[in-house]
């Protein structure tokens, strides 16, 4: 049932970022270039989204357990910090260099684009340095 | 800034904008979780901090996304994707995406929709810190460097 609901919910995601023009990494780049031909189109993607979630958080916010009787598990972290505003300049240049962020990553791999599949190798091996830092830090920091 | 009304399409992008919101709906209220696409993939990564169970929506999730263009294209032809980097460019983009998204603790999904429908401070700050970088990096490579 679980994951039932997650392929659904991937589906959905999916077919919404192809409607929306996100999976299109030049109409991104269009989006991005505010100092060429700009185009506003995924500002409103993002209102869309917002407009429809934000009830769906009103409600979750209010619930400790999902509808399938599964733990509400919202982020609690509220800090603000380094990795937080670093990590997040580092994935916007990369955004900003290929038009591509993750999920329109992983739909343009499954319709069938060689660089599609490329970007999703070189992101998830980026995840891997991550981790392996990650675990090197806390082996240092545990010996020491 | 010279709005490109040719390409200018908000009706589709208010649409699909509302039907990623109805999928974040969906796996909140249903699963729980948080739609935020490098977590869901980056948790993968981490096979010691899985309960029982929790790969397998995961991977759920991911295989749905993988299979949207092909349930697209049972009704309508895809419409076009252009990729204006060569291999290498796509490599580093992906590489910074993946190492940024995991420090940074989510993407556009998981800061820009979820985050900012909470409305999360930590998940604003990470939006306007990746869209300015965005900004900067395009016009660097398109208007500076004039390579793209």
């Amino acid at each position: 049932m679980n994951a039932l609901f997650a392929f659904l919910a991937g589906l959905v995601f999916g077919i919404g970022l192809i409607v929306s023009g996100m999976s299109n990494p030049a109409k991104v780049i269009g989006f991005l270039d505010l100092a060429g031909w700009w185009d506003p189109s995924l500002a409103l993607v993002m209102v869309g989204a917002i407009a429809v979630g934000a009830g769906a958080y009103a409600l979750a916010k209010r619930r400790t357990t999902s509808l399938l009787g599964l733990p509400m598990l919202l982020p609690a972290a509220t800090h603000i910090d380094r990795r937080l505003v670093l990590g997040s300049a580092l994935f916007g240049v990369g955004w900003g260099l290929a038009g591509i962020c993750p999920g329109p990553a992983l739909v343009l791999a499954g319709a069938g684009f060689a660089q599609g599949g490329l970007f999703v190798a070189a992101m998830v091996a980026g995840m891997a340095i991550f981790e392996g830092l990650e675990r090197f830090n806390g082996r240092a920091r545990a010996t020491r | 800034m010279t709005i490109d009304f040719a390409s200018f399409t908000p009706l589709a992008a208010l649409a699909g904008g509302a039907l990623i919101g109805l999928a974040a709906a969906m796996l909140v209220l249903c699963n729980g979780r948080i739609a935020g696409v490098s977590g869901i993939v980056g948790g993968l990564l981490r096979p010691n901090a899985n309960a029982a169970g929790d790969v397998g929506w995961r991977l759920a999730f991911v295989i749905g996304l993988l299979a949207a263009p092909l349930l697209y294209q049972l009704f309508a032809a895809l419409p076009a994707s252009v990729i204006a980097s060569g291999n290498g460019g796509i490599i580093i983009a992906g590489l910074l995406v993946g190492i940024g998204t995991r420090y940074g603790s989510g993407c556009t999904s998981g800061h820009g929709v979820c985050g900012l429908s909470r409305f999360s401070a930590r998940s604003l700050v990470a939006t306007l810190t990746f869209m300015a970088a965005g900004f900067i990096t395009v016009f660097v490579m398109r208007h500076v460097l004039d390579v793209a």
